[in-house]
């Protein structure tokens, strides 16, 4: 249909200006010297000395994906059984957070938990030391958790809501008990959204750096800070494109590997 | 055949105090095909999901063997259930459906094998075993839904609608099978159906249901031939219901003529509804009839005629092999036992009058039918929803 077509065009326009070409430039960048404009392999062959920071960003991603989903499953899945009414209100109420910008979320923990922030300060009025709540990888999963949870939720609310509640009986039907037709129907069906949240939640957090920044020290620098600063204080764009290319892949391989594991090239977006 | 298996004692169902249930009482013997026929919202899906656990009736007793079931969750219960538009994981292949309630019961992966393969033999599904779900017809998600439920081997098959989606050629052969089925494997079914060919053609007995109520229990026969109330006799094929008088044992006044029947234990002169099926009529000349009217039209079936005749105002379907003009005046005799009486009931004078022909086609599908039955309908609306998309 030449019609349907045509309908894409300002997208597809789109799509070419701010992400087909601006890739391309990062591919330039990524593959040319910074003072010479030579074609080098130079910026790919440094970042072996950024490998720890890759593993460590990937491992906090996932740890973070992990808790999302842990707790974002229960709450999909309970959303997903109230009457309609109070499903709206509950949405909502996920929702909320991402209505309040990011960095002000983030500044908020930051206020909760420093040395003199108020939780600290709460536990040293009832006489007790001081914790080490901020400035560690706890930290750091904590506001990757809180930031991104309602990217985990809403994809799996919108799955397990369409589960036809005559499969459910089904199972009853053929012998399942309560559990039995969570772990046999209910949640291999809603493993598209599982694919989804996870997606959804890994890609951004596996390339955070404010968050990293203001909730963590030193040691729990991230990819997404070593980028920012090539592009900021090093000034070395070219390094940082050939980092940003290389965490793209990465992400793409982290992807790859979750759908081979669940089986399904299903994915549902909310 | 004689063992009975299932009982209902008084089971009632109200959801948000709409009566969809009313008092039912049923009885069902080992090895039974019985059917639930009514029309939409009339109760019979409920009365379904009360035998397989998914419902609790609000008041009332269910019986299986003897033992009081009311608490027992479906998943303990000796029956499987054949869904609505089948309810197949769809995360599954068919082999993997199919052994689904074998591998919960943990058999021996090796038994497991076997009583899948017969099973899918036996409905004719062999070589399907590592099809996915969306690739198969309806006909056969059908099968593979009835083989799911009946590898299991229950005591009881429950059968919603299972033939609804199909359509007509392969709903003529899946009744067959499911009948052959059913001899061959001893199992109790019950079956749902809004369709009263396949509820004659297939049945042990028939309940009838309407307005949350059983109309009336018995063979096939019995509820074609002697239909207790004008709700049955209209539902089940085609009626012509006339108001009438009982004079006396044998002898029924309609249309201010006397006419012998073979019903007798009424009150003298009460007033009864008389029914006369469409196909006893037997047409003669003006002269010959017992009563005399006018042709109003004529449609031709295939196998007979639909030929409207209009005796004093009242139109009457008779179905005849013989071609009659429009406006031709015939004459009609009727036997005694072309002649069946009912005491009067609620239905009196609802049905069985054809002034309106074509809209008698569509009322087992016209919602405002039963217009003071609207709101028993809305109260079960998923069903009467599926059943009214099933229907097209």
């Amino acid at each position: 249909m030449i019609h349907t077509k045509r309908l894409a065009t300002p997208y597809i326009v789109w799509m070419v200006l701010f992400t087909v070409v601006p890739l391309g430039i990062v591919f330039y960048y990524a593959f040319t010297d910074s003072i010479t404009g030579q074609f080098t392999l130079e910026n790919i062959i440094r970042i072996q000395s950024y490998m720890p920071i890759f593993i460590k960003s990937i491992w906090l991603a996932l740890i973070s994906t992990l808790v999302c989903l842990i707790i974002g499953y229960p709450v999909a899945y309970y959303i997903a059984q109230c009457p309609p009414s109070r499903q709206r209100l509950l949405y909502l109420l996920v929702m909320l957070p991402m209505c309040i910008s990011f960095l002000l979320r983030t500044m908020a923990w930051v206020s909760l938990l420093d040395d003199t922030g108020i939780i600290n300060r709460l536990i040293q009025a009832m006489g007790m030391k001081p914790l080490p709540l901020i400035r560690n990888n706890g930290a750091v999963i904590l506001g990757m958790v809180y930031n991104y949870l309602p990217y985990m939720i809403l994809p799996l609310y919108s799955v397990i809501l369409k589960i036809d509640s005559r499969l459910i009986e089904a199972a009853q039907d053929l012998g399942c008990n309560s559990p039995q037709v969570f772990t046999k129907v209910i949640f291999p069906l809603s493993m598209p959204g599982v694919i989804s949240g996870f997606t959804m939640v890994f890609v951004p957090a596996v390339s955070t750096f404010y968050i990293s920044q203001k909730l963590g020290s030193s040691g729990t620098t991230l990819i997404g800070d070593v980028i920012e600063s090539q592009f900021k204080a090093a000034y070395n764009p070219n390094l940082g494109a050939a980092l940003s290319l290389i965490l793209m892949v990465l992400v793409f391989i982290c992807i790859g590997i979750t759908r081979r594991v669940s089986g399904t090239e299903e994915v549902a977006m909310p | 055949m004689s063992k009975e298996l299932i009982r209902l004692i008084d089971c009632s169902m109200a959801f948000d105090d709409e009566i969809v249930l009313d008092s039912i009482n049923l009885s069902i013997k080992n090895e039974e095909f019985l059917t639930l026929l009514g029309p939409s919202g009339c109760g019979k899906t409920t009365t379904l999901r009360i035998i397989g656990g998914f419902l609790q009736a609000t008041s009332g007793d269910v019986l299986f063997d003897g033992e009081r079931i009311n608490d027992v969750p479906p998943y303990q219960r000796k029956v499987n259930t054949v869904f609505q538009r089948y309810a197949l994981f769809p995360h599954l292949d068919v082999y993997e459906n199919v052994a689904f309630g074998l591998r919960l019961a943990k058999l021996p992966e090796q038994e497991i094998d076997e009583r899948v393969t017969e099973m899918l033999e036996i409905v004719s599904l062999k070589g399907f075993e590592n099809r996915s779900i969306s690739q198969l017809s309806g006909g056969q998600q059908q099968r593979v839904a009835i083989a799911r439920a009946l590898v299991n081997r229950p005591k009881v098959l429950l059968l919603d609608e299972p033939l609804g989606a199909l359509d007509l050629r392969l709903r003529k052969d899946m009744q067959q099978e499911l009948k052959r089925i059913q001899q061959t494997l001893g199992i109790t079914f019950v079956y749902v159906t809004h369709d009263q060919e396949e509820a004659l053609s297939m049945s042990d007995t028939v309940v009838v249901m309407d307005r949350g109520r059983i109309q009336q229990i018995g063979t096939p026969e019995d509820i074609y031939n002697e239909p207790e109330n004008a709700f049955v006799a209209d539902f089940i094929g085609e009626s012509n219901i006339l108001d009438g008088v009982m004079l006396e044992d044998y002898v029924v006044k309609f249309f201010g003529r006397k006419f012998r029947c073979l019903d007798a234990g009424f009150e003298p002169n009460e007033p009864v509804d008389v029914v006369v099926r469409p196909e006893d009529v037997e047409i003669v000349t003006p002269e010959k009839g017992q009563l005399t009217g006018t042709v109003t039209s004529v449609t031709f079936m295939g196998v007979h005629y639909d030929t409207i005749v209009d005796f004093h105002g009242f139109k009457w379907l008779i179905q005849t092999t013989e071609h009659h003009d429009v406006d031709e005046v015939i004459g009609i005799r009727l036997g005694p036992d072309d002649i069946h009486i009912m005491h009067r009931s609620e239905y009196s004078g609802m049905f069985g009058d054809y002034s309106s022909y074509s809209e008698e086609y569509d009322e087992m599908n016209d919602p405002d039918l039963y217009p003071e039955d609207l709101s028993e309908d809305s109260s079960e609306s998923e069903e009467g929803a599926a059943e009214e998309g099933s229907e097209t």
